[in-house]
């Protein structure tokens, strides 16, 4: 495949590749390219720091101490792992497929996050590293990283925007519980982008002793593949358990997608089961039409950011346009290159779902099933709802359930006018 | 030759160092851009680093954000910026232009768009922040065509064959950038700076820059004499902050500021 890209940036077409040639296992290249996207787009301060990160992970990934560690960790600290669960009399409701669902909420701090928080901790720690920093949006992360950082006695520093700060209170004290020190951040727009520059300049101003810690398939090579790996734990135990619980693969993959680290988490095991079909949810928000949304997949072009070329919601200036959803942790212009890559090359669908829809999703799951989801995955939930009953009641659909909900009851009953 | 090229040498001849003022376009107002790049060349600036207002400026400090915030209110664009320089060039032929700023800009315009309409209106050279030359295998050759100098920052953290690769891939002069931080950090180690400029030189043959922490006359001249130039960044911006929709203080003090290095380094 030709690596150039067009100096009017106009995508690759990647649109004529036969799927059944792609060795998926081969992206990224070596410089951390997913087709045109990804790359290591960082200032030069901060080039040795990565250079030494990707130097100590390569190392890392196949050294069997670091991992019988990490899946140690997974195991006993986690609780890895999670059930896949047959949502038998919501699949029924919905009527159509039978939607199972990976429960991820189930884990240690209750999200996914923790999957990549842990490996990334054990690396600072083998970097002889003492301190870690890490940027929130919804406060999973910032959670995820300061238990880790915890139990591994590294100092924490979490950048939060302020308006996040705000809208996600018990986690900024959950963090305070766990020794972290969580910094408002009050540049831009003061939510998760602006948190991500600022631990950048915190990274680049103190990059002898810290290791950043970023919370999604993003930033500059090797983060985009060091997080995916580390959390396609989530799709390996899914592909296992669906084989042993109903003798068979599933028809199709549904996630949440801000940065992409859940749903990349879930379908990286299932890219060569080309008849597993995958669907990676973005927020619409008040609607795709409306402009206020967080989906860069469905609605923007390419652009660099944060260390690597992604979909980028930005002006017709390159100006990055302030994202909306109702869900913290979808509230990001960007989204990690390899969903953008998938995209592209036509292996996934992307499409996106309004505040209401997962506000109506998060209702039914919690009514029927006895299970609160977070608001993010209530993004993968309501697409299930749309597909699940264009299906047949023997096809299955696996969704992610990220995270659990109770991080987020606040929003939902301000935004239902009920007072606590 | 580039007018950077040709500049470097005219003050080697001379005995002289650059003096490389940096204001970001459209701070505090679009309308005091160009009259204020006039007023810093007639202080004694030899080149001027025209900032690209970014939503992101990543590598920025408190200082430099805040002016790329002032920028964007009055949505200074990227064409903008090229409009200002041809504006300033129907005065001013001979003072190089280097457009400082993130990718994105760029790449929203398109490169070869850019190149061409960088080289009509007069632009001399582009300092991309968060373009390494690994991802510069694109743009550099456009932007050579069009005869524009890609500049590159060099960190207290370069390694040699960094150093390398890096003045393979640019051209004009190199930008080292004095301290780990973002800029508007304060402190400064001249005889460190010292060592690392001549580490570079002794692998580049390129004229070297020192910017990052330069803010009153004595940094100017101490690290002006180890070095072929220096870059002021926040001291000046500092001033427009301090004096908004002021232009006549505004210019008053950078102009006072920059006579004073401009002084002291030629002393």
């Amino acid at each position: 495949m030709p690596s150039t890209i067009n100096n009017d940036l106009n995508r690759l077409d990647l649109s004529n590749v036969d799927l059944t040639s792609v060795d998926w296992s081969a992206f990224p290249d070596k410089q951390g390219h997913f087709g045109i996207y990804g790359g290591r787009f960082a200032p030069e301060t901060l080039m040795d720091a990565i250079e030494e990160l990707e130097i100590a992970y390569n190392h890392l990934k196949n050294d069997q101490q670091f991992q019988a560690d990490f899946d140690n960790d997974l195991r006993h600290y986690v609780g890895r792992p999670s059930p896949l669960y047959h949502a038998q009399r919501w699949s029924n409701e919905l009527g159509g497929a039978q939607i199972y669902l990976k429960r991820e909420d189930l884990n240690h701090t209750g999200a996914h996050k923790i999957n990549n928080t842990i490996g990334q901790a054990l690396l600072a720690k083998h970097m002889g590293k003492p301190r870690i920093i890490a940027e929130t949006g919804a406060g999973q992360h910032g959670v995820a990283t300061a238990t880790i950082a915890a139990r591994l006695g590294l100092e924490c520093v979490v950048y939060m925007g302020e308006v996040d700060v705000a809208r996600q209170a018990p986690n900024v004290y959950r963090m305070k519980l766990l020794g972290a020190e969580v910094r408002p951040v009050t540049s831009g727009s003061k939510t998760l982008k602006d948190a991500l520059n600022e631990a950048m300049r915190d990274w680049v101003t103190n990059v002898d002793d810290t290791f950043y810690c970023i919370g999604t398939v993003a930033g500059p090579h090797p983060y985009p593949e060091m997080v995916r790996d580390f959390q396609t734990i989530i799709g390996r135990e899914a592909k296992q358990q669906s084989l042993k619980q109903t003798g068979r693969l599933p028809d199709a993959l549904v996630a949440c997608i801000g940065g992409g680290s859940n749903a990349i988490g879930l379908f990286h095991e299932f890219l060569a089961d080309l008849d597993v079909d995958i669907y990676g949810v973005e927020a619409a928000g008040h609607g795709l039409e409306t402009g206020e949304h967080a989906a860069p997949l469905c609605t923007a072009k390419p652009g660099v950011l944060h260390g690597n070329r992604m979909y980028l919601m930005a002006d017709d200036d390159g100006q990055v346009i302030e994202p909306h959803s109702i869900s913290a942790g979808l509230d990001y212009p960007g989204v990690g290159p390899e969903h953008c890559f998938l995209k592209d090359i036509g292996r996934a669908n992307y499409v996106a779902v309004t505040d209401d829809e997962a506000m109506q999703a998060f209702h039914s799951l919690t009514r029927i099933e006895g299970i609160i989801p977070a608001l993010e995955s209530s993004h993968a939930l309501a697409y299930a709802m749309k597909l699940a009953p264009t299906m047949t009641s023997d096809q299955q659909i696996i969704v992610n359930l990220s995270g659990r909900g109770d991080k987020d009851i606040n929003t939902i009953a301000a935004r239902e006018g009920i007072k606590l | 030759m580039s007018r950077i090229t040709q500049c470097f040498a005219d003050l080697n001849n001379k005995g002289k160092k650059a003096l490389i003022p940096y204001i970001t376009a459209g701070d505090s107002n679009p309308s005091i851009t160009v009259p204020l790049m006039h007023a810093m060349v007639k202080a004694g600036a030899d080149m001027i680093e025209l900032g690209i207002p970014f939503s992101d400026p990543m590598a920025d400090g408190p200082t430099i954000q805040l002016a790329c915030e002032r920028a964007l209110i009055h949505h200074t664009s990227l064409n903008n910026v090229i409009a200002m320089t041809t504006e300033f060039r129907q005065k001013d032929n001979e003072t190089p232009i280097i457009f400082m700023g993130y990718l994105n800009p760029v790449e929203a315009m398109g490169y070869q768009t850019f190149a061409d309409k960088a080289k009509a209106a007069g632009i001399d050279a582009l300092l991309t922040v968060d373009l390494p030359p690994e991802e510069s295998s694109e743009l550099v050759p456009i932007l050579n065509e069009a005869g524009i100098d890609p500049i590159y920052l060099l960190s207290p953290t370069t390694t040699d064959a960094r150093i390398k690769k890096i003045s393979d891939s640019g051209s004009g002069f190199l930008y080292y950038v004095s301290l780990k931080g973002v800029t508007g950090s304060s402190t400064l180690n001249v005889s460190e700076v010292a060592e690392r400029v001549e580490r570079i030189r002794s692998i580049a043959s390129m004229p070297v820059a020192v910017g990052f922490g330069i803010k009153d006359a004595a940094s100017a001249r101490a690290v002006s004499a180890v070095s072929d130039g220096v870059i002021v960044g926040s001291a000046i911006v500092k001033i427009i902050e301090n004096n908004i929709d002021d232009a006549d203080t505004i210019t008053h003090e950078i102009t006072a500021l920059l006579t004073s290095m401009r002084q002291a380094m030629d002393a």
